[in-house]
């Protein structure tokens, strides 16, 4: 079939299927390397007891991995939720309220916070936020909801600015750039049309944008927030400098934890010991199932919905 | 065909210049502690020989897989083998510098040095069971010194790092309740605390958090003015961090090249001795006799010419006494 086309054309479709399957070759391999260096742990703990153990002792050599599980869900989830309506407003101000000459700037800037690598928001997260955190937000927000019966757990202890709760921002900072561009794109493919009969039969802006543009575009708007989770979840040097490595499971936001990626990357290089070594492969082979089923969960409702939609 | 005769052309001068590269470019790959001053040494001894030095700074643990594995010249290490641990991996392992750790702290009206310390009460700092400063064991230490009532922000080290070898080591050889409790090693399960990364990490932290207390490498604590503490060394004796301190650990240390150096410089006798203090190890493969030649080159050079340097950096010198132990060292195992 290919053969009887212009040759040209057989070379290109040749390379681009090439370079498709170099992604499913690279994921197998990484795979298969990672199943291999954590073999040695994989004997040594199992499955179930790694996963549920809450050790982390290089100096007896006993490890589990339920401690960095948590701080990546925590982290995670708490930055998802801070991101996303953050970042659905700024699509919003972007495509519908903003003036003309301010969409401009405004879509550079949110794109440029993308651009900035993650090792510069670590700096700027130890020096600048933590101690903004540490001294006024989070007294503030100690006296204020820390009062609170039930959720008042979530705000214990001496605010540090090296905990949870500022790696979760600094997480949503970066995160909002992947969300808010995707979610302004989806949001100028609403048909204009529908948008003007909707002003014309007497509908408020708030009333548009709620009933026509966000249904319009949701599955874009989901797209982008999977987009977010994938980097939330692997996202490393930024929460290496103010989370702290501690494995420790706590109820408060204001005490330090570890993730797993932190944990990576701040033991690897100096992990001596063969169980180590192999426990830290087994931790990346976790983080590398986790995210793999939580983008593979996303994509599952992305489809349904998608199908659902075009019906 | 011009073309092609071209690139072959261009790549046999590149595997000409590689080649003739590789007789003097030494590699080596390992701890992070020294790398800053085997890049000064290697600068210099460039100039002096036209011979590179290409050293990665990747951590001890990578420095020990590397040179295990054969793929370096070189390995370093804070961390020194055992004898047996060498022995399985045909290594030979020598000092290069010494480094020393400084607890630092941060309490309001405690000025530099003023507040001193013994063994026993950083211990059970570290291990949270002194929370206050005007506990009474701190107290009695600092019968002169108003301590204020204020709960004490432990500060550690959040990676793995041959800082924390070294202070966990002095821990646990000087305090047996910590040895039981946590141990020694580069990483550690800290009882209590924060983790800060790096020296630059915990230097911050102590820095900025009011009745803090951590421990760093003594360049860091010396750069950034951090307000260390006084410790009583094992003659009795309240000592402040310095050159001469670090060189009396070093001196009254027990390096003995029958054990290939294996040793730490925590808690030696000497009567001026800094008690937490460690060198910084070379490790090279047995069968590897023209790169171990060239490595012991390098190192010959830098023992000579080097010291100020290493000052400079704020990094202690091997003691000429050491330095000739490892000379007869190189010599016993046909290097020198």
């Amino acid at each position: 079939m290919l053969q009887k086309k212009n040759p040209v054309d057989f070379a290109f479709s040749l390379i681009t299927a090439l370079a498709s399957l170099t992604v499913i070759v690279l994921i197998g391999g990484i795979f298969v390397v990672l199943w291999q260096e954590s073999s040695l742990s994989i004997r040594k703990f199992g499955v179930i007891d790694f996963l549920l153990s809450t050790d982390w002792n290089p100096v007896t050599e006993s490890f589990g991995a339920a401690t960095a599980i948590y701080g990546t869900a925590v982290t995670t989830l708490l930055a998802l939720l801070m991101a996303i309506p953050a970042a659905i407003g700024i699509a919003i101000f972007v495509t519908e309220i903003a003036p003309d000459f301010l969409k401009g700037p405004i879509g550079i800037a949110i794109e440029l916070l993308a651009a900035i690598p993650s090792i510069i928001y670590g700096m700027w997260g130890l020096f600048t936020l933590a101690p903004i955190m540490a001294n006024y937000i989070e007294p503030a927000l100690q006296k204020s909801i820390g009062a609170l019966p039930g959720v008042g757990i979530l705000f214990q202890g001496t605010p540090m600015g090296i905990d949870l709760f500022t790696a979760s921002v600094i997480l949503s900072i970066m995160i909002i750039p992947f969300t808010a561009s995707i979610a302004r794109d989806s949001f100028t493919l609403t048909p204009s049309v529908v948008k003007e009969s909707a002003y014309a039969i007497g509908a408020t802006k708030w009333e548009v944008v709620k009933n026509v543009v966000l249904p319009y575009s949701k599955l874009g708007v989901f797209g982008g927030v999977a987009l977010s989770l994938g980097r939330a979840l692997g996202e490393t040097m930024a929460v290496a400098f103010v989370l702290g490595n501690n494995h420790q499971i706590t109820t408060s936001l204001f005490d330090a934890a570890a993730t797993i990626t932190v944990t990576l990357a701040n033991e690897f290089t100096e992990a001596d010991t063969d169980v180590y070594l192999s426990s830290l492969f087994y931790l990346a082979l976790v983080l590398f199932a986790l995210s793999f089923i939580v983008l593979a969960v996303a994509k599952f409702f992305l489809l349904k919905a998608e199908r659902r939609y075009s019906r | 065909m011009r073309a092609v005769a071209g690139i072959i052309a261009a790549l046999i001068v590149a595997a000409t210049f590689s080649i003739a590269q590789a007789e003097d470019i030494l590699n080596g790959a390992g701890a992070s502690f020294p790398a800053p001053l085997y890049q000064a040494w290697a600068y210099e001894y460039n100039k002096a020989t036209g011979a590179k030095l290409n050293y990665q700074s990747i951590g001890s643990g990578g420095g020990v897989r590397q040179i295990a594995g054969r793929t370096v010249d070189f390995g370093a290490s804070d961390d020194p083998m055992t004898p047996e641990e060498l022995k399985k991996d045909r290594l030979l392992q020598f000092p290069a510098v010494i480094g020393g750790v400084v607890p630092v702290v941060n309490i309001p009206k405690v000025k530099a040095g003023e507040l001193r310390l013994d063994a026993a009460s950083l211990c059970r700092i570290f291990l949270g069971e002194i929370k206050h400063w005007d506990d009474p064991a701190i107290k009695a230490l600092n019968p002169k010194l108003a301590l204020p009532h204020t709960e004490i922000t432990v500060v550690h080290r959040s990676d793995g790092s041959g800082t924390t070898a070294i202070f966990t080591n002095y821990l646990s050889e000087t305090c047996p309740a910590w040895k039981a409790k946590v141990g020694e090693g580069k990483a550690v399960k800290w009882p209590v605390g924060i983790g800060g990364k790096g020296n630059e990490g915990v230097a911050n932290y102590v820095k900025r958090t009011q009745s803090s207390i951590g421990y760093v490498e003594f360049a860091y604590a010396k750069q950034n003015k951090l307000n260390h503490a006084q410790l009583k060394n094992r003659a009795g004796s309240f000592v402040e961090p310095g050159f001469d301190s670090f060189e009396d650990a070093a001196d009254s240390g027990d390096f003995d090249p029958k054990k290939d150096f294996h040793t730490w410089l925590n808690n030696t006798p000497g009567k001026t001795a800094w008690p937490i203090a460690g060198a910084t190890f070379i490790l090279l493969a047995k069968d590897k006799s023209e790169a171990n030649r060239k490595t012991v080159r390098f190192f010959d050079w830098a023992f000579k010419n080097g010291d100020a340097t290493a000052k400079n950096l704020t990094y202690v010198p091997l003691p000429q006494k050491l330095k000739d132990k490892v000379r007869a060292y190189w010599k016993a195992n046909n290097l020198y």
